[in-house]
């Protein structure tokens, strides 16, 4: 009964990866463009949660009202502004820049809150359980983190299969080029996309608040699972980084109970294993 | 005459420091169904691109149903009613054909084409709908090229060697559908190297060779020795 419990434990932790790691896998998948600023962005959703809760006395919960449409309107800009014009050709100009506004986007995050870690309080839900078996609890915090990255894939898979908009973004993922010849804008739908990554950075961000401890340099390890969770998952698909992400949370669950300094590492083993048994991921959607 | 739905004037045309286009004009009347011919790289294809807004262009070398359009984004381009059916035909791989067919209505006009309307003009599209675009023949796929083009109703269409790789008798089937395209009202400027389909359906013809027009005519007007001398240039 302990491995399975350990193996819950893991598997809703991967709810929790999932989320980081879906507004990456969407990204890549519509515009090929890796977000090296991708931890950092979620980091910053949490400290602007926190500045909610501090300045306006709003709850954690309730603060996802104006982080989620925030970082959306942020992501639109970022977009229109500077990323769209390191797209097309060579892939190096947005590795570069996404990589320089991640260290903008920490400094950024050290002058105005601190070198000094934080965590958010949702008010007791976070300690509170229940039974399923003898011996295996799960918490109400953590399935709700995992009902969260359910929703979010769900509902972003919906709209991308199911909507005019969505086939559009396909369609640009498949040919940026020929998409264009059908009256779509593409970087008006690279900005939307990126939009949409940011919101779900925002989920992301605020529940991860309530989970763990986090500070200004906190990004790129969140950065670092979210890639785990993609590409074991294959790339291009959303199902794929939710599996991806609960099969990383269960192999650090696993590595953790036979010795706690174990946990990271066996991550990134497992990210290995799948790496090099299937280099394309478990669920690859792309053709390249 | 009326004023030319399409008028290009000292349309140049560079990629990067290659010029492909030397100055064309070229007119195109309302239900009118040009052909473009030429040699390999004579600029056929970059005359088609300058027009839909994939090349950049001066802004007043095209003109469109009054409004100078050279240079103007693609997207908006297709708004005003010039629709492309691109070589190669560039299905979208990861929609089915249906989806294909309507994402071609993303940014249509109103006008008589419709998914039935299509349909209608190809039936094998219609039974293939909910198969993945890549899985039809070259054939099939040619016509939800020509399909996905007529969902956004253009005043003029582009079609860019839709002949290219296919079978004679799958060729005929394709040009079969043109008539009934220009019976909507539709212009037409098709691009071909293989002139005898072509000629059949247009009304006049312009040759280009280098970047240059070097002969127009109607198709009925000129001469085959005079197109091969021009095609050719010998």
């Amino acid at each position: 009964m302990q491995w399975l419990d350990i193996i819950v434990q893991g598997a809703l932790v991967g709810g929790l990866y999932a989320l980081f790691a879906t507004g990456l896998s969407l990204i890549f998948g519509v515009m090929r463009l890796v977000n090296l600023a991708h931890g950092d962005l979620i980091v910053l959703a949490a400290f602007l949660s926190l500045a909610c809760v501090q300045h306006l006395g709003f709850s954690p919960a309730l603060s996802l009202a104006i982080v989620v449409p925030g970082m959306a309107l942020l992501g639109y800009a970022m977009q229109r502004v500077m990323l769209n014009r390191t797209l097309g050709g060579d892939i190096l100009p947005p590795l570069l820049v996404t990589f320089g506004l991640s260290i903008v986007i920490q400094n950024t995050l050290l002058e105005a809150f601190s070198a000094d870690s934080r965590k958010l309080h949702f008010g007791g839900i976070e300690t509170a359980s229940i039974r399923l078996l003898p011996g295996v609890s799960i918490g109400w915090y953590p399935l709700i983190v995992l009902l969260a990255a359910v929703v979010v894939i769900g509902g972003l898979q919906l709209a991308l299969y199911r909507t005019r908009l969505g086939a559009a973004m396909r369609a640009t993922s498949d040919d940026p080029v020929t998409v264009r010849l059908m009256g779509v804008d593409n970087r008006h739908l690279f900005a939307l996309a990126m939009a949409a990554s940011l919101s779900v950075c925002a989920i992301a961000g605020v529940l991860m608040a309530g989970w763990t401890n986090f500070d200004p340099l906190s990004g790129p390890e969140r950065l670092l699972y979210a890639f785990e969770a993609v590409i074991i998952g294959g790339l291009g698909s959303l199902w794929g980084t939710l599996a991806g992400g609960m099969i990383l949370g269960i192999a650090q669950s696993v590595g953790g109970a036979f010795d706690p300094g174990w946990q990271i590492l066996a991550g990134h083993l497992a990210f290995l294993v799948v790496l090099s048994a299937t280099p394309r991921g478990l669920f690859p959607r792309m053709a390249d | 005459m009326s004023v030319p739905l399409l008028a290009t004037r000292g349309l140049t045309a560079w990629y990067g420091d290659f010029q492909a286009l030397f100055g064309i004009n070229l007119d195109v009347r309302e239900g009118e169904v040009i052909a473009l011919i030429g040699a390999n790289g004579a600029g056929k294809s970059s005359v088609l691109k300058a027009v839909c807004g994939l090349l950049p262009v001066a802004r007043d070398s095209v003109r469109f149903a009054g409004t100078l359009i050279g240079g103007m984004d693609a997207h908006r381009i297709v708004r005003r009613g010039i629709a492309m059916v691109p070589e190669g035909r560039k299905l979208f791989p990861s929609l089915s054909v249906e989806e294909n067919l309507r994402l071609g209505a993303y940014a249509a006009r109103p006008g008589p084409w419709s998914l039935d309307r299509v349909f209608s003009l190809f039936p094998i599209l219609a039974e293939r709908r909910d198969a993945p675009a890549t899985s039809l023949s070259g054939g099939q796929q040619q016509m939800a090229a020509i399909g996905r083009a007529l969902m956004a109703n253009p005043r003029l269409l582009l079609c860019d060697e839709i002949s290219l790789g296919l079978a004679p008798i799958v060729i005929r089937d394709v040009y079969a559908a043109l008539p009934s395209i220009r019976a909507e009202g539709t212009s037409l400027i098709v691009v071909e190297q293989d002139i005898s389909q072509v000629l059949r359906v247009a009304q006049r013809v312009y040759c280009l060779r280098k970047g240059r027009v070097v002969l127009e005519g109607s198709s009925d007007g000129l001469a085959r020795e005079d197109i091969r001398m021009a095609y050719f240039g010998m």
